[in-house]
């Protein structure tokens, strides 16, 4: 079997730095920039993607759309890390003049492919930018991370529509599903199971899949990757907060950052591999 | 001086007209604690609507209700409930001018560190230019609430906007008036006419100005839509130069209401104050008020330059 383990060692260092991120900025959302980091790091690290941080507008590039932007913080730790800029620049987020945005602004920072914040407007941008390279014949692919809470916004289910209806096969949307959103969980505020079942009707081929184990995100991801005829779906499951015992799963971490006793915590939970 | 964010009162009202007439139904998208109508949903879970982040939805599913004689009241950051939901609020509620009250909080540039992508710069633009829609911008707390309690009252659509940030509490009065502007301060040199936020800080600017000898005029301009004409023209007549200070777009907000108004009936200058046409940007509230010219001292130093000028 394949060994993950550096994997798991840059995504530790994503979540501390996140955490840090949150901290200094005094505000920001905790829960789902730690539930998407995995995602990121397997399509950033994992040799998934193409792009080229000396070039971050190269057009042959894989693209990356953050559709649940209000998870930047986990964007902006792993292009710092894949050398799209200084590390240092990490410690701006939220601040005024920094490029790093509250939500992500693909005017202001180099690697982020497209603005993103109010939800269902990244998925939308996706489809765009798929069918784009039909007609510039092109052979990027697009990868779109959505929220669950997400999929309730009626737009995306117009860019899912569209995506089938173009057989766009080079549209990966992954959903980071951790069953909450802000007021509670997604199962109670507005249902949107059953989830496969749904994409699949909308013509989408569909995995259900572990979010935080690499080996699930990597075989899949390279599967969809080889998919010619529809685009693909992968339900990846995880937590909410994931890393930090104390935030997992908790949804009054959705937009709170981690104070300074609680990064102490966090920090020193994610280097003992709690 | 004791400080308390506008939302906050929204939350407050929604229960006390929930106590007097059970016809009051609460929708939000998913963002009940920070628009503040959880409040309602502790006390009436039974009329309390949890619509999912769907905006869109949200809107329509309230103009449905209001056709059965229901009362509605829907709720969401102002960019999200305005701007996602703009042609069903367009169609379903106000071409049928059903009384629906739609609350957006986190409006214009205070949402702060959230950004631009979050933050209402057109809101007030938005609905004012609808047809049947009336537009109430509270100056603080108080009057929030009571703009709150009198929309129970007022036929057809109402947007009322309100603020993520804690803000003065300074206004003494016992009812909201909806088309009614109040001069918070009597002078004679300049009017300047203010709503939301911008009205205590116009306050402030008037003490400093006061200093150099120059006598301002404050009107809370909180009913944005309809207008009191009567008050801004009489104003306007007295000082011969009116000022409009807005936390929005200088384009088709307060300062095109008061304009339009001057414009047909009494031609006057006028300096239009707030967001030139530019989108917003993450930074604390202190900071961005700063960088778009929300001090007082910036605003008296404007103030002074179009008496000057
Ligand atoms: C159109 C729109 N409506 C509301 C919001 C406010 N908002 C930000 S995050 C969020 C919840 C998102 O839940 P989910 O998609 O499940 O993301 P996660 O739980 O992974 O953070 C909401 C309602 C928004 N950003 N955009």
């Amino acid at each position: 079997m394949e060994d993950f383990g550096g994997l798991e060692h840059i995504a530790k260092e994503i979540r501390k730095d996140v955490l840090v991120m949150l901290n200094k900025a005094k505000s920001g959302h905790s829960g789902g920039s730690l539930s998407v980091v995995d995602i990121l790091v397997a399509l950033y690290f994992g040799g998934i993607m193409s792009y080229n941080p000396k070039s971050p507008s190269w057009e042959d590039r894989d693209r990356v759309v953050l559709s649940k932007g209000h998870a930047c913080p986990a964007l902006y730790a792993i292009l710092a890390k894949a050398g799209f800029y200084e590390k240092d620049l990490l410690w701006t987020l939220r601040k005024l003049g920094s490029p790093l945005q509250g939500h992500p602004d693909a005017r202001k920072l180099p690697g982020v492919d497209a603005s993103t914040g109010s939800l269902g407007n990244g998925i939308t941008q996706a489809v765009g930018m798929a069918l784009a390279a039909r007609v510039l014949k092109k052979k990027y692919k697009v990868f779109c991370i959505m929220g669950d809470g997400e999929l309730q916004e009626g737009i995306t289910w117009e860019a899912f529509m569209a995506a089938s209806h173009y057989k766009l096969s080079n549209l990966i949307v992954i959903v980071d599903f951790n069953g909450l959103q802000i007021d509670g969980k997604v199962m109670d505020i507005m249902n949107i199971s059953p989830l496969k079942e749904k994409f699949e009707a909308f013509g989408f081929r569909t995995y259900e899949i572990g979010g935080h184990v690499y080996k699930n995100l990597i075989d899949t991801l390279i599967t969809a990757k080889r998919n010619v005829v529809s685009p693909t779906a992968i339900i990846a499951r995880t937590v909410k907060g994931y890393g930090v015992s104390f935030m997992a799963n908790r949804v009054e971490y959705h937009g709170v950052p981690p104070s300074n006793q609680e990064l102490e915590k966090a920090l020193k939970e994610l280097d003992n591999g709690v | 001086m004791e400080f308390r964010a506008t939302r906050e009162a929204y939350g407050m009202a929604l229960v006390d007209l929930g106590k007097k007439d059970d016809r009051v139904v609460v929708l939000d998208a998913d963002l009940s604690g920070s628009t503040k109508s959880k409040e309602f949903q502790k006390q009436f879970p039974n009329r309390f609507f949890n619509m999912g982040i769907a905006e869109a939805n949200m809107t329509g599913v309230a103009a449905g209700m209001a056709l059965t004689g229901l009362k509605p009241y829907a709720s969401s950051f102002a960019v999200f409930i305005t701007g996602r939901a703009f042609e069903i609020i367009r169609q379903s509620i106000c071409y049928q001018n059903l009384h629906v009250v739609l609350c957006g909080s986190h409006s214009g540039i205070s949402v702060g560190e959230d950004g631009g992508s979050h933050q209402a710069i057109a809101d007030i633009s938005l609905m004012r230019s609808l047809p049947n829609m009336k537009v109430i911008v509270p100056a603080d707390y108080n009057e929030t609430y009571l703009a709150v309690l009198e929309s129970a009252n007022i036929e057809g659509p109402v947007y009322i906007r309100t603020s993520r940030a804690k803000s003065p509490v300074f206004i003494e009065k016992n009812k909201f008036e909806l088309g009614k502007a109040d001069v918070l301060r009597h002078g004679n040199n300049v009017t300047v006419v203010a709503c939301g936020m911008m009205v205590s800080l116009v306050l402030d600017a008037a003490k400093l100005l006061e200093k150099e000898g120059i006598s301002v005029e404050v009107v809370n301009a909180s009913s944005v839509k309809p207008i009191d004409r009567g008050t801004i023209v009489e104003s306007a007549k007295k000082t011969g130069r009116v000022i409009t200070i807005e936390e929005h777009t200088i384009i088709g907000g307060l300062g095109s209401a008061v304009s339009e108004v001057l414009m047909k009936e009494y031609p006057t200058r006028v300096l239009r104050i707030g967001i030139e046409d530019v989108f917003g940007e993450s930074g604390t509230k202190e900071d961005l008020f700063c960088k778009f010219g929300f001090t007082k001292e910036v605003i008296a130093k404007k103030i002074e330059e179009f008496l000057n000028g």
